[in-house]
């Protein structure tokens, strides 16, 4: 009796080893299966994590003292107000146009709703130095609404709003497309539940609408932020580069490089790098969370 | 709270959604809206509830326009086929959210909400999910949630859209009963939406059959089923046989042969015939005018046998299905003779 049971057991084992050979001469050769992370950890590495490390090693060459004395510069300061300021106003603005337009897009049906998708797509496929560009056009000097503008003494380029302008239109995209396809998928039933329940409109979009998307919006937001505080190539143009007045940091660190203050300009690199790092862990978490949603 | 529809239309682009609805809803009836995907039941549920606007015609509430006020002001309880529950807030939530949507001097204190939520989650026998969210509830559960959260503020008229449609049989059977209780308790005017003609004819006072956005009849589920008025009825509930057949002189004719029934005064040409297969009395075949087939299949358990019978020539064979009791042994192969004890005639509409 024990006999035929060792038997049948000593089969099965040999049954799963057979199994596993056959899974084995099946699967891919080691050496390939090597040779593919292996290209593809090392790309990473040289193309991400070797520059990452390059730039904080650079900002502390110096020393601490250094690095912390390189951060006190007035300039440096100002550069860091300016794209605090110019993200706050564009987050914001990005943010509210974004739900209007995402609502308006899911929820509504009207004539030339596929153009307003593709429009909203356009700050992504153009260059930003364009961008800064087309404002220059407007609002500068030369432009068709500097003249005017110059008479009113109202200042958009080489100033606080025309880096805001040029920062929104790039920035533009990210909170709307985070929206969109998530509302579109929750379709319109939880609202109408809403309305029938006797809710207002404003009260279906605060209760009902707003916490469906939460942490898609929240995902924007911070996609939206990370690029705003990072734009250098529209900014760039419509800036002026005045220092201490209209420089952000992107554009502060290229001064600064310029300039041959290397462990200043990587000290302030260091600032972005470092806000790069915070954006991704958020995004890991908010991800986690969106998958849930 | 009676309703009336007054000649509703609703075109979806090239598509007539409904055509002239005209329909009395009784107070504290409930009443079933059948048909097909398609018939425009649902549209018309939707338009009672303000969630879509006809493009022609009148809806009252007790004899005033009820068009003239937003879905937020009609005081309908909604119902869901996708329960369209608010994810994010708790059961308690979810059925509290009508009540503190009301404007401030209509709220009632959080005390009262608790306890009128608290009966309603009696009522629907869910108490103890209260602090739970939807997902960890199964569907025939968010369903009762659902329409706990409708009947929270106090319905007008309660309007369900497929209250079923997405439970698994056994569920569904249980919450058909359970809904007819309800509904025997708080007797609030009650309009369901379903395809499902069993469940209509189970749950419902009353049925309205529906199809291509018209009403075709309108009344019991003893009534709709004993008399359809339309070959479509007919066809849509219960089990039908049907025979194309043609009315000469007072004969009714299949494949040329008369089969020794009335034409119950159906003018001469085609027509189709109609007969539920209990009414189907199988005869020995002989020389009588009758229907004559051959049996191709017996089958079923129980007193009751199901007879599969070709009638007509080869050529054109027309297959029946026909009940019978399993003393009287048929068996394949046998040439039988077929007499309708019950039948309808409705004349083709194409007149062809």
């Amino acid at each position: 009796m024990s006999d035929v049971k060792l038997e049948s057991r000593r089969g099965v084992r040999s049954m799963r080893a057979e199994i596993h050979a056959k899974r084995r001469r099946n699967a891919d050769p080691a050496w390939v299966q090597w040779t593919i992370t292996g290209l593809a950890a090392s790309f990473l590495g040289i193309f991400i994590v070797l520059p990452l490390v390059i730039v904080f090693s650079a900002a502390f060459a110096k020393g601490f003292a250094a690095y912390l004395a390189a951060l006190r510069d007035p300039d440096t300061f100002a550069a860091i107000r300016l794209t605090l300021i110019v993200a706050a106003i564009s987050v914001a603005t990005n943010t509210a146009f974004g739900l209007i337009a995402a609502w308006a897009i899911t929820k509504f049906e009207f004539f030339g709703k596929n153009l307003l998708i593709i429009l909203i797509e356009i700050p992504f496929s153009v260059s930003p130095v364009i961008a800064g560009l087309v404002f220059v056009l407007l609002f500068g000097l030369q432009g068709y609404f500097g003249a005017w503008l110059k008479a009113h003494d109202i200042a958009i380029i080489f100033a606080l709003p025309g880096i805001a302008l040029a920062t929104i239109f790039v920035t533009f995209p990210f909170v709307v497309r985070e929206l969109i396809p998530l509302m579109q998928e929750q379709g319109t039933e939880g609202e109408q539940a809403a309305l029938s329940l006797g809710a207002s409109g404003l009260r279906t979009f605060v209760r009902v609408t707003l916490p469906n998307v939460k942490w898609a919006l929240l995902y924007g937001v911070l996609l939206c932020n990370a690029r705003a505080m990072g734009e250098f190539g529209a900014v760039s143009v419509v800036s002026g580069h005045v220092r201490g007045q209209t420089n952000t940091m992107p554009l502060h660190v290229e001064l600064l490089y310029d300039g041959y203050q290397l462990a200043a300009a990587f000290a302030v690199a260091s600032l972005l790098a470092l806000l790069a790092f915070i954006t991704l862990i958020i995004k890991v978490v908010l991800e986690s969370r969106l998958s849930q949603e | 709270m009676k309703i009336s529809v007054l000649n509703v239309t609703k075109q979806f682009g090239d598509f007539t959604a409904l055509s002239g609805i005209n329909l009395e809803v009784l107070s504290g009836e409930l009443l079933a809206l059948l048909g097909p995907s398609g018939s425009g039941k649902t549209t018309l549920l939707r338009i009672i509830a303000g969630l879509d606007w006809p493009d022609d015609g009148e809806v009252q509430f007790d004899g005033e326009d009820a068009l003239s006020r937003a879905a937020s002001e009609r005081h309908v309880g909604f119902v869901f086929q996708h329960y369209a529950l608010f994810r994010h807030m708790t059961v308690f939530e979810n059925v509290a959210f009508g009540l503190r949507a009301r404007p401030r001097k209509f709220r009632p204190s959080e005390e009262d909400i608790g306890r009128r939520v608290k009966s309603l989650l009696d009522l629907v026998q869910l108490g103890w999910l209260a602090q739970r969210y939807p997902t960890q509830l199964s569907g025939g559960q968010r369903q009762r949630i659902a329409l706990a959260r409708a009947l929270a503020i106090e319905p007008r008229v309660l309007l369900l859209d497929e209250p079923f449609g997405s439970l698994d049989a056994k569920v569904r059977k249980e919450l058909r009963r359970w809904l007819r209780k309800l509904h025997s308790e708080i007797h609030v005017t009650s309009i369901f939406v379903t395809h499902d003609q069993d469940e209509a004819m189970e749950v419902a006072d009353r049925i309205v059959v529906m199809d291509k956005g018209r009403i075709e009849q309108t009344g019991t589920p003893q009534q709709v089923y004993d008399h359809p008025v339309s070959p479509f009825v007919h066809d849509f509930i219960g089990e039908s046989i049907s025979l194309p057949v043609i009315i000469d002189g007072g004969d009714v004719r299949f494949q040329g042969q008369t089969i020794g029934l009335d034409a119950q005064g159906t003018a001469d040409g085609a027509a189709t015939l109609f007969a539920r297969p209990f009414h189907m009395a199988i005869l020995p075949a002989s020389g009588d005018d009758n229907l004559k087939g051959k049996i191709k299949r017996v089958h079923g358990i129980g007193p009751a046998r199901r007879i599969e019978i070709a009638l007509g020539n080869e050529a054109s064979e027309t297959i029946v299905e026909v009940d019978a009791l399993r003393a009287q042994q048929w068996r394949g192969g046998q040439v039988v003779g077929l007499r309708p004890q019950h039948y309808r005639l409705f004349p083709s509409r194409d007149g062809a």
